[in-house]
């Protein structure tokens, strides 16, 4: 019978073992964020995965977000690493920052291999590139697509509203409806 | 902000774009499908057992699958972008259509961030009555899923006897939001009203019919030995491969994962309730089969729990800064007024933070990014949804099975193209 | 000897034919199982006992294009998926008809965004658009009831377009 190690605060536990990687934590709504350089991805998320009394075994998500205009953060883009630690039932995120011009970050199918499909939605959706994955293709959107939808500054492309002003331009591109 | 109105990428209906070469599947095929000496065959967007628009390049040998590469896109609607562009109010009604099939679940996992990050309370009876559409969301759910696996498997009059049961519940829903389907029900808050005088007794009765009900499903196919040897022992996914794909909810419990987000971190007043998680032992469809049906029955136990200690109460929170006042107070006060005309043409805000809030839904658990600006529209809405790591993991369920099995693969994962593809 | 043409009146003989053919056709529609989003699960609705198609001759869904008549756009229609909805259309023989089903379909609905086709109409033709985001079950019916009176209103000249 194996014994459970004790739950490590993770925060020490990373300091402990990467003492550069760490270089900001912060805490809203009850919710640790552990801010790490882009290089320093891999060994950080192995070490919370495999480590006794961290055992995040679980990755939940990986959310990026677009900060464009606001140029007060480190990076353009802030790509967040939701983990979940089954054993002790307790959530962290670790977040890291990349810029407009170079925005690689580097994958983590290999600790676990579900990231697959999320790094290449994150590539889709926002154009960060995972440096090391098997299969950076565009998953939701079709192959021949232009751009990134999801970033700020891409236009959410609609159609405006019919008026009788515009009605003929409107009704340019819907060559079958009968009116 | 930029132009929104910028001219997109027309619909494109030139064939020859679709004649890839067979160059770019090197690396993702085995090298065999290079040769020809396996085939390759598309389960096109359109295929009637693919459970909505999944596409899956099959690479066979015979008729056993080799490797099975999902395509999916062909229903990204965008909504995330679209609810960066309205209020948090109105972005509550395009949440619902992300898993068509549990439309309340989603509200629920954006309304918890919602209220998350603007620290907003719930009050008792609202939480009771959440707990309660989410059950009956839970139970409606797994009936479409088991009317849809059972007639891909052949089984055609469950089909219909699950689609009886489940209007009944439909009814209720309408009862509550008007709407069947699509209710948008949960507000910031608490629920958009309070409930009619006639729901409960309906509810009521539906609680005393359904478990004859399941019964009669199980009748038909628990112990049928066309069922039994159809499902036992295919599709297996051992516990860890489960979790390290990402799979959660009543597929990964299949392997015999204890993991049920209402038990480990409960949300909206389910740490109230008793009830048991069904787990299982071979991971394979038809452990998935028992838990879902279990589901159901401890959804109901649920729901009478809730029922018998619903509380009295407001329905939504009082907190003015966040939720409209009724009309009935416009006329009496002046800060109802004010507040009324601001959240209506502005919105609320939000601080410039983030949080993550995930729940259980029918398929598993649902996550919710919710990044705010410290103005009335988020900066990044993002949902992790169950469907879109399932079908991740389909290819490790099926690699060695034949087309029939993956049918049925496809359809015990229990996966909806919307959540997975928003 | 039935209907001769000794009537010397061929109209009579002509419309006998277009209402039987036309009745024809509406009472047994075959759908193409095309099912996309939400408005499929609300179609499945219809078909189930409560509401029901077979009462419309519509309980046998074809999965293969070449055997529908009818194609019922349930559901949004992305960018990714026209092609694909064209190339179906086009390969069901006529005669066919196109319901669109729901606001997604019809207008693009609540999606007014870069991803959603804002319309079928857009791609192929239309015959009977029905509201609803999604429609209930009467007013799908309504709206195959519609297109029956649509069919029945058809004429030779038409066909032999």
């Amino acid at each position: 019978m194996t014994t459970i190690a004790e739950p490590l605060d993770p925060v020490v536990a990373l300091k402990g073992a990467f003492p550069d990687a760490v270089k900001d934590t912060k805490t809203f709504r009850d919710e640790l964020t552990i801010i790490i350089e882009p290089q320093d991805v891999q060994p950080v998320l192995r070490h919370l995965r495999d480590t006794p009394g961290l055992i995040y075994n679980f990755l939940s998500d990986i959310s990026p977000v677009d900060y464009y205009p606001d140029y007060d953060r480190p990076g353009r883009f802030g790509v967040s690493y939701h983990l979940y630690s089954m054993l002790y039932n307790r959530r962290v995120r670790v977040k890291t920052f990349v810029d407009e011009d170079e925005p690689v970050v580097p994958t983590v199918t290999e600790i676990w291999p579900g990231a697959n499909w999320l790094e290449r939605e994150a590539h889709d959706m926002m154009g960060i590139v995972f440096d090391g994955h098997p299969d950076l293709r565009r998953l939701l959107m079709p192959a021949d697509w232009d751009g990134h939808p999801h970033r700020r500054d891409y236009p959410l492309g609609y159609e405006t509203i019919q008026f009788s002003f515009n009605v003929d331009e409107i009704m340019k591109h819907k060559p079958f409806a009968k009116s | 902000m930029a132009d929104m109105t910028a001219p997109t990428t027309g619909p494109t209906t030139d064939m020859s774009e679709w004649q890839g070469s067979l160059d770019e599947l090197r690396g993702l095929v085995s090298d065999r499908a290079m040769t020809g000496e396996t085939m390759l065959l598309n389960m096109g967007p359109h295929h009637p057992s693919t459970h909505g628009v999944l596409r899956l390049l099959l690479e066979l040998d015979g008729e056993e699958i080799v490797s099975c590469l999902p395509d999916v896109g062909f229903l990204h609607t965008g909504i995330e972008k679209n609810i960066e562009d309205k209020t948090y109010e109105k972005g509550v009604t395009l949440t619902d259509r992300m898993d068509y099939l549990a439309p309340m679940s989603n509200n629920m996992a954006f309304n918890l961030a919602i209220e998350k990050l603007v620290d907003l309370d719930v009050p008792p009876r609202a939480q009771a009555i959440r707990v309660i559409c989410l059950e009956l969301t839970r139970i409606q759910s797994h009936l479409v899923w088991l009317a849809t696996h059972a007639i891909d498997m052949g089984a055609m009059s469950v089909f219909l006897y699950c689609f009886r049961e489940r209007e009944r519940i439909l009814d209720m829903f309408e009862m509550l939001s008007g709407q069947r389907m699509m209710g948008s029900y949960f507000r910031p808050g608490g629920v958009w009203r309070d409930l009619r005088p006639e729901f409960l007794p309906t509810l009521e009765e539906f609680l005393a019919d359904f478990p004859g009900k399941i019964e009669d499903y199980e009748k038909l196919l628990t112990s049928n030995p066309l069922w039994l040897d159809r499902t036992q022992g295919v599709g297996v996914i051992e516990p860890d491969v489960a979790l390290a794909w990402g799979v959660s909810g009543p597929s990964l419990r299949g392997s015999g994962v204890n993991w049920d987000i209402r038990k480990a971190m409960p949300y909206s007043g389910y740490e109230n309730y008793e009830f048991n998680v069904p787990l299982g032992e071979h991971g394979d469809i038809y452990d998935r089969y028992i838990i879902r049906i279990q589901e159901m029955r401890e959804s109901l136990k649920i729901i009478h729990q809730a029922v018998d200690n619903l509380p009295d109460g407001p329905f939504r929170s009082e907190n003015r800064k966040f939720v409209p006042p009724p009309r009935t107070e416009l006329g009496q006060s002046m800060e109802a007024v004010i507040h009324h005309f601001k959240l209506w043409t502005e919105g609320f805000s939000a601080p410039d933070e983030e949080v993550f809030v995930a729940i259980e839904s029918p398929r598993g658990e649902i996550g919710c990014y919710l990044h705010g600006t410290g103005g009335t529209k988020p900066r990044k809405v993002r949902f992790k949804t169950p469907s879109f790591m399932h079908i991740q993991a389909i290819p490790v369920m099926s690699e060695g099975h034949m087309i029939a099995d993956l049918v049925g693969v496809i359809g015990s994962v229990d996966i909806v193209l919307g959540d997975c593809d928003r | 000897m039935g209907v001769t043409p000794k009537l010397g009146n061929l109209g009579v003989v002509t419309t006998g034919l277009e209402d039987a053919v036309n009745w024809a056709r509406t009472g047994a529609t075959w759908p193409l199982l095309f099912g996309l989003a939400c408005c499929a699960i609300e179609y499945m609705s219809t078909q189930a006992g409560n509401y029901d198609l077979a009462r419309f001759g519509m309980e046998l869904n074809r999965a293969s294009p070449r055997q529908a008549d009818l194609m019922i756009v349930a559901g949004r229609v992305t960018r990714k998926m026209a092609p694909v909805v064209r190339q179906l259309y086009d390969q069901m023989s006529d005669p066919k008809w196109v319901i669109s089903m729901g606001d997604c379909a019809s207008c693009g609905g609540v999606y007014n965004n870069y991803a959603v086709v804002q319309g079928v109409d857009e791609i192929i033709p239309v015959d009977v658009y029905v509201a609803g985001c999604p429609p209930r079950p009467e007013q799908l019916m309504h709206g195959i009831l519609t297109l029956q009176e649509k069919i029945k209103g058809e004429r030779i000249a038409d066909w032999a377009n």
